[in-house]
C-alpha cells in the first residue's frame, strides 16, 4: 500500500465502523423467535386452533383419542407419500406421477403374491392370519420395486435430458397407469394376505399403520434436516449452479431424488392393499394434488431449496382435519374442499410475503 | 500493511504460453501469468483482452490448446474446477455461487461436509468452524449463523464467497471482480478482507475494472491485451494513465510472440 492511497482506504474503513450498516441490519435473533417466525409454526398453531375449536363445538366427539386415532390412521398413507415428494418439491421439481407409482405399487403388490405359493394355493388367496414372513416381504420389495422404477424414470428424464419435472412426471402419470391397467386387465384384485400390516398393533396397542407412517416421518426428517443427502436436495433447490460447482453431482442427486419419491409412492401401494385389502386402479386419482398441497401448506417452497418434512405432516393433517371435523359439527363436507383452497393460498402467500421481506437482492 | 511472504522463491501459480482458440476467435495468444504466494496480483485488460478465458483455463473450466500451468513450480493439467481445487486453487465467480436458502456454515462446507455416522451432517461442528474462521478473518456478519444468506446484503454474501475460497484455498484464491456490484464501504470491507487472505500467505489472483480499487490493494500489476501479457507493474510502479496505456497498446514492457 503507498503512503498516497492508505489514509484513502483506512478513512473508509472508519467510515465503515462509525456507521457500520452492513452489520447492523441483520439483527442478532434467538432460536426461539427463527422457530416462530416460519411457517411451520404458523401452520402448526393454526392446526391447533383448528382441533381445539372441533373439540369445543362437539365435546366428546371430535377431540376423543378414538377419533384422532382414526385420524392419523387415515392419513398414514398419504403422509408416507407427502415425505417423499418434500424432497422432490425441495428441488424445485414437482412430482404429479404419484398415484401411477402407488397403483404400480398395489400391482406389484398383488402381483407378487399371485406368484407366493402358501400350501396349495397362492398368497394371494390366503387370509390374513396364514401370512407368514415371505408373504409379508416380497410384495413389499415388489411394490418398492414398481416404485423405484417410476421414480427412475422421471429422474433420468429429468435429470439427464432435462425434460421439465411437470411434463415428466405428467407423462409417467398417464403411462404408468396404463401399464397398471394393463397388468390388471383394468379389473381390480382383492386380497388379505397381507392385511395384518395395516390392522394389527404391534407396539403399544397403536395401529401399525400409525407406527409405520411415523417411522417415514422421523427417516424423512433425518434425510432431510440432518444428512448430507437432504443438504445437497436443498443446495440444488436453491442454486443449482452453486452445488454444481462445489462439485455435488447433480444429476445424480436429481435420479436419487426422484427414486425417493417414487419409492415412497410405491410403498403406499403396499400399505394401501394392505389397508383396503384390494387395489384400486381407478383410485389415487388426486393423491398427487393432495400430497403437493399438504407439502405447500406445510411451508416446503415450490421454488426449492427451503423443505420441512414437520410442516408436511402438519399440511397432511390440516385438510384431514377439516374434512372430519366438518362431519362431525354437521357441516356439509364439501366446505372442506373450499377451507383446504382457501387455507392453501393463504399459507403460500404468507410465504412468499415473509420471504420477500427477508430476502434481499 | 507489510507483507510478510514478499520474496519466497517461485510463484505459487504461473502459466506459460497458453493459447486457446475458440472457432475463429483466438481468446489467448501465448498469455502468461504469475502469482506469487502472501501478494494480490491484479490481472488487468480491455474488455475481451482475454481475462476471463485466462481464469477460466486456470481454474479449470476450459482446457488449454498449448502453453503450460505450473502450481509451485510443478507443471499440472487441470481439467476440471474440482480438480483445481484439490490443488489448493479456489475461484470466487463474479455471481457469487452461494445457495441462497442455505446459512453461512451450509454454504461454506457445502460440498465439503464434515459428516458423522458417514450420511450426516455435524451442523454444531461446521458452524463453530465457520464462526472461528469468520473471525479470524474478520468477516463481520457472524451474528447469526442461522439465517439463510439471502437475506445478507451484497458485500455480506461476497464475503461468505471469499472467505469460503479462503478457508479451502492451500495455494491460490481467484477472484472476478469481486466488488463489481459493491457500494464504497461494502468495497472496503472486501478489499480489507482481500488483504488479510494476502498476509495469512496465500496468492491472491484479483480481476478488476476499477484501476484505483487495483493500485490501491494489488502488489503486483499484471496487463493483458489481445490475448497475451503485455506489461508487469509491482506496487509503486504505476499509475492509472500507465495502466490504461497499458491497456490500449500505447504502453509494452513485455516481448511477446
Amino acid at each position: 500500500m503507498t503512503e498516497q492511497d492508505k489514509p484513502t482506504l483506512s478513512a473508509e474503513l472508519e467510515a465503515e465502523q462509525t456507521t457500520d450498516v452492513t452489520a447492523a441490519e441483520i439483527r442478532p435473533r434467538s432460536r426461539w423467535r427463527t422457530v416462530a417466525g416460519s411457517q411451520v409454526f404458523i401452520t402448526l398453531a393454526f392446526l391447533l386452533l383448528l382441533i381445539a375449536a372441533f373439540t369445543m363445538l362437539e365435546p366428546g366427539k371430535f377431540g376423543t383419542v378414538n377419533n384422532l386415532t382414526l385420524l392419523a390412521q387415515n392419513v398414514a398413507i398419504l403422509t408416507v407419500v407427502s415425505v417423499g415428494t418434500t424432497f422432490v418439491i425441495a428441488t424445485a421439481g414437482i412430482d404429479l406421477s404419484i398415484p401411477s407409482a402407488i397403483i404400480l405399487g398395489e400391482v406389484f403388490t398383488v402381483k407378487a403374491l399371485q406368484m407366493i405359493p402358501v400350501g396349495d394355493r397362492m398368497a394371494v388367496a390366503i387370509p390374513a392370519d396364514e401370512a407368514n414372513a415371505l408373504v409379508i416381504v416380497l410384495p413389499l420389495l415388489a411394490a418398492l420395486f414398481a416404485g423405484f422404477l417410476i421414480g427412475a424414470i422421471n429422474g433420468m428424464l429429468v435429470a439427464y435430458l432435462r425434460i421439465a419435472p411437470f411434463i415428466t412426471t405428467l407423462a409417467t402419470l398417464g403411462a404408468g397407469l396404463g401399464v397398471a391397467l394393463l397388468l390388471m386387465n383394468g379389473v381390480n384384485a382383492a386380497t388379505y394376505a397381507i392385511a395384518q400390516v395395516a390392522d394389527s398393533d404391534l407396539f403399544f396397542g397403536v395401529s401399525n399403520l400409525i407406527v409405520i407412517a411415523l417411522g417415514v416421518v422421523i427417516l424423512g426428517y433425518i434425510g432431510m434436516h440432518m444428512s448430507i443427502f437432504g443438504r445437497h436436495t436443498l443446495a440444488i433447490g436453491s442454486n443449482e449452479e452453486a452445488a454444481r460447482r462445489v462439485g455435488i453431482n447433480v444429476k445424480r442427486h436429481l435420479l436419487k431424488v426422484y427414486i425417493v419419491g417414487g419409492v415412497a409412492a410405491g410403498f403406499a401401494g403396499y400399505l394401501s392393499v394392505a389397508y383396503f385389502t384390494t387395489t384400486s386402479v381407478a383410485g389415487h386419482a388426486t393423491d398427487n394434488l393432495r400430497a403437493i398441497t399438504a407439502v405447500a401448506l406445510g411451508g416446503t417452497s415450490l421454488f426449492g431449496g427451503v423443505a420441512t418434512i414437520i410442516g408436511t405432516v402438519v399440511g397432511v393433517w390440516i385438510p384431514a382435519v377439516l374434512q372430519n371435523g366438518f362431519i362431525i359439527i354437521r357441516v356439509q363436507p364439501y366446505w372442506q374442499m373450499i377451507a383446504v383452497g382457501a387455507v392453501l393460498v393463504a399459507a403460500v402467500a404468507l410465504d412468499q410475503w415473509r420471504r420477500r421481506s427477508q430476502n434481499r437482492s | 500493511m507489510t507483507t510478510t511472504n514478499q520474496v519466497s522463491g517461485g510463484p505459487a501459480l504461473e502459466a506459460r504460453d497458453i493459447t486457446k482458440t475458440f472457432g475463429h476467435v483466438r481468446a489467448l495468444r501465448g498469455a502468461s501469468f504469475e502469482a506469487f504466494p502472501g501478494e494480490v496480483t491484479a490481472l488487468i485488460g480491455d474488455n475481451g483482452a482475454g481475462k476471463s478465458t485466462l481464469i477460466k483455463v486456470l481454474s479449470g473450466v476450459y482446457s488449454p490448446d498449448a502453453g503450460q500451468i505450473l502450481v509451485d513450480g510443478k507443471v499440472v493439467h487441470i481439467s476440471h474446477p474440482r480438480h483445481a481445487a484439490a490443488l489448493g486453487i479456489e475461484t470466487v465467480y463474479q455471481d457469487l455461487a452461494l445457495a441462497p436458502d442455505l446459512d453461512a456454515p451450509a454454504n461454506v462446507f457445502l460440498g465439503r461436509e464434515i459428516r458423522r455416522f458417514r450420511v450426516l451432517h455435524h451442523q454444531g461442528k461446521m458452524r463453530q468452524l465457520t464462526e472461528t474462521r469468520f473471525k479470524e478473518l474478520g468477516v463481520g456478519l457472524v451474528q447469526d449463523m442461522r439465517v439463510p444468506v439471502a437475506a445478507f446484503s451484497g458485500g455480506q454474501k461476497q464475503s461468505v464467497a471469499i472467505a469460503r475460497a479462503a478457508m479451502w484455498a492451500e495455494h491460490v484464491i481467484i477472484m472476478d471482480e469481486p466488488t463489481a456490484a459493491l457500494g464504497v464501504v461494502q468495497t472496503a470491507n472486501v478489499l480489507r478482507l482481500i488483504e488479510t487472505i494476502r498476509d495469512r500467505g496465500l496468492a491472491v489472483v484479483l480481476i478488476s475494472h476499477n484501476l484505483l480499487e487495483v493500485l490501491q490493494v494489488a502488489d503486483r500489476i499484471e496487463v493483458m491485451r489481445l490475448g497475451a501479457r503485455v506489461a508487469r507493474f509491482r506496487k509503486g510502479e504505476a499509475d492509472a494513465e500507465r495502466l490504461i496505456a497499458a491497456m490500449t497498446g500505447s504502453y509494452v514492457t513485455e516481448v511477446s510472440a
